[in-house]
């Protein structure tokens, strides 16, 4: 078959559309959007109608997959790691549950941070939930993984997880496709309240998922993706899990490292591939992108003998991502730079996109604030979290999703007046209309802009559940008519603005300000597009 | 044969059509190729990089080890020193001489481009005017493409079918123009490489 070239994100689509998926369920969030995107301009997922569209946001994502899984579809949802905590209750018990049809979750990380606000390791919610989990080392098992997943997930009758980083998800290489699967048959689950976790039916399917730990560990044991590599210098074994594995062999180009080597790719962790490497081998060297999951594990809490290293022992980094300088090192071989950064080369931080509409919201919110005083502005994540930024220094917290309305709220109650939050109209739907919902039931007095640009823009401009419904979303919560203020942001209409947001800072209740415009990013690229089909047209 | 090949510039200044175009002559001449970059947060105006990697024989890391890049080719001369701990002792350096300024501090452009010169394999090129010479504005990627083909060891025809395959939905002219742009960097390489010799 043709080999592709493919993201690592577009390799998983492209493995679960060949491997019989019906619906893949997800929210925008970097490293992952790509793999969405992948199936909604894909050919076969539209012949076979697989579902495709965004969610509100992960929880939903994977509540819905799961209602496919349960009619006996094969279904997955994506997410980044934090996206994780927000889907951690369906995911959870989705191990508790079980499955009928496949049903696979691909979360992926980003350590080093380059798109978030930590850099949490996926594989200990997979632990947690005790499932069978995947982590490939390059794009080919990516695609081989998400291909054979919903197999896995349908033999254990539990959720399967893929984990993947920022390093393998946007780096593109050659992939060979595999024959292209059917999907499965809408069918019924035999247990008839199999989904049902009343405490008495819950203690039994625990007790169930307790029973087949041994076989997925198995399973893990024998896995094509662990595989332990013998090597004659026994003074060191190195243990490389995912893309740590590619780091490695990029410091042995003729294949002749000369100790064992075991590389890790399915969890949970193979105790006897293991136990032979530790056994074996004087010193250890786990080398894994993430936090020290497999390091900590298996070197025992009490074990201060030194002879587990990694990122706890210090010898690699204990945050960031790996690359093939930090392995080389640890390994004791020489980095060599021949040329350092000249002096004169400055940074250049991202920043609002020049005509966008949050840098009138933030001239005109900073002019009326300076009455007001400091600090009373919450946020949190979009392409507006820029505003913490010079020149505008306009927000105060970016902590999660749809916090800087809680966070508003909390600080109202405590006292600060006015309590000012800003946030996206897609962030709103995600995770801010049950925030607006607390403050309209208490009738806390805070000042809510939520700043529509009519898209997810900072991940690439997907579309926003909250478009065209945004005053009726907060009209219907309970937020009176008069207090709901639409503006267009615009230079020309700066007066306006800071008397509309003055106004309402000065309401003793719940405001919200909705100041619209179209992101720049979406609008030029919808531009180009009409005038290419024009074009089309024309000929 | 391998190539590791640094690409980089500000967001939105076209270096994934480079590394688009440098992918597909590896893929049509069987060749393996990695090819990673930056997306999201790292896109709004900030500085962007790519690693694009190119060999006969499998390749490990999607990241290029420091020191080892064979050329650096950037559309932003600041950029092009950002990357230099990857350059190779004998690497080429070869980038565009127009800034792009959106920071208050950017350098004093003459310092910048005596930094550049300071290079025994350099190419300082000004592919906005080049560009716009051959009536192409918006194709000063595809110029410093061209300006690079003479250090990677790829036949020119094959930069010019992948440019075909690549710009093809825009149609000849556009093909055409790109194509131009390609050929208008690679001379301005080669005449610079014969000068120094």
């Amino acid at each position: 078959m043709e080999k592709l070239l493919l993201l690592g994100a577009e390799a998983i689509a492209q493995g679960a559309i060949d491997g019989g998926m019906s619906g893949i369920y997800a929210y925008p969030g970097t490293p992952s959007t790509e793999i969405t995107e992948y199936v909604q301009n894909n050919k076969v997922a539209l012949e076979r109608n697989i579902h495709r569209n965004w969610s509100a946001n992960e929880k939903t994502a994977v509540e819905a997959a799961l209602g496919m899984s349960y009619s006996g579809k094969r279904a997955m949802a994506c997410m980044k790691h934090v996206g994780l905590n927000v889907a951690a209750d369906p995911f959870i018990n989705a191990a508790i549950t079980g499955v009928n049809g496949g049903l696979v979750i691909t979360v992926a990380d980003d350590p080093s941070m380059h798109s978030s606000q930590n850099e949490q390791d996926t594989r200990f919610y997979g632990k947690f939930a005790m499932i069978p989990m995947l982590e490939p080392s390059n794009q080919q098992e990516a695609y081989d993984m998400a291909y054979e997943a919903f197999e896995i997930s349908e033999q254990f009758k539990i959720p399967v997880l893929i984990r993947i980083t920022t390093r393998l998800s946007h780096s593109r290489s050659g992939v060979e496709r595999k024959e292209l699967k059917p999907e499965n048959p809408l069918t019924y689950p035999e247990d008839p309240i199999q989904f049902v976790l009343l405490p008495s039916n819950a203690r039994k399917r625990y007790k169930g998922l307790l029973s087949i730990q041994t076989s997925i560990e198995e399973a893990a044991e024998k896995s094509k993706y662990n595989k332990l590599y013998d090597g004659k210098d026994k003074s060191l074994g190195i243990i490389a899990c995912g893309i740590a594995y590619n780091y490695l062999m990029e410091n042995y180009p003729d294949e002749d490292c000369p100790y064992p080597i075991l590389k890790i790719g399915q969890y949970p962790m193979p105790y006897y591939l293991l136990d032979r490497i530790v056994n074996d081998c004087k010193k250890i060297l786990v080398l894994e992108d993430g936090y020290p999951f497999v390091e900590e594990q298996i070197k025992g809490y009490f074990d201060k003998s030194g002879k587990i290293t990694g990122r706890l022992s210090g010898s690699i980094p204990r945050d960031g991502e790996l690359n093939p300088d930090i392995v080389a090192k640890a390994l004791g071989k020489e980095v060599k730079k021949y040329f350092d950064v000249p002096e004169i080369i400055k940074n250049r931080p991202p920043e609002l996109c020049s005509g966008c509409a949050h840098r009138d919201i933030y001239t005109a919110l900073n002019e009326t604030m300076k009455e007001f005083g400091k600090q009373k502005v919450f946020s949190d994540i979009g392409c507006y979290t820029l505003g913490a930024l010079p020149p505008w220094d306009a927000i105060n917290s970016c902590v999660d999703m749809g916090a800087s309305i809680t966070m508003a709220k909390g600080a109202a109650d405590a006292g600060v007046r006015p309590a000012v939050a800003v946030i996206g109209d897609s962030t709103f739907t995600h995770s801010g209309m049950t925030a607006l919902l607390d403050c309209v039931y208490e009738n806390t007095p805070v000042t809510i802009i939520i700043a529509d640009n009519s898209t997810t823009a900072m991940t690439g401009g997907q579309a926003s559940h909250a478009t065209g419904r945004l005053e009726e979303i907060c009209i219907g919560l309970g937020v009176k008519p008069q207090h709901v203020r639409v503006l267009t942001p615009l230079p020309k209409f700066h007066q306006e603005m800071v008397k509309v947001i003055r106004e309402e800072l000065l309401y003793d209740g719940v405001s919200v300000i909705i100041p619209r415009r179209e992101c720049v990013q979406t609008a030029t690229r919808s531009k180009k597009e009409q005038k290419v089909k024009e074009e089309e047209v024309a000929k | 044969m391998k190539s590791d090949i640094i690409l980089s510039g500000v967001g939105g200044q076209g270096i994934v059509s480079i590394a688009a175009t440098i992918a597909m002559t590896a893929l049509d001449s069987n060749l393996n190729i990695k090819q990673s970059e930056v997306h999201g947060m790292s896109q709004r105006g900030g500085a962007v990089y790519s690693h694009l990697r190119i060999s006969d024989t499998d390749i490990s890391s999607d990241l290029i080890p420091m020191g080892k890049a064979n050329i650096i080719i950037s559309v932003e001369p600041m950029e092009s020193l950002r990357y230099l701990p990857w350059l190779n002792k004998d690497g080429w350096l070869v980038t565009n001489s127009t800034p792009f300024i959106n920071i208050p501090d950017y350098p004093d452009l003459k310092t910048l481009h005596s930094e550049i010169e300071k290079f025994p394999n350099h190419i300082l090129i000004n592919a906005d005017e080049i560009a716009r010479r051959v009536k192409s504005p918006r194709s000063s990627n595809i110029v410093m493409l061209g300006a690079a083909t003479p250090f990677l060891e790829i036949p020119i025809k094959n930069f010019e079918s992948a440019i075909k395959k690549i710009f093809g939905r825009k149609g000849e002219k556009i093909i055409e123009l790109n194509i131009q742009a390609l050929h208008a960097g690679r001379e301005f390489s080669l005449k610079h490489q014969k000068e120094k010799v």
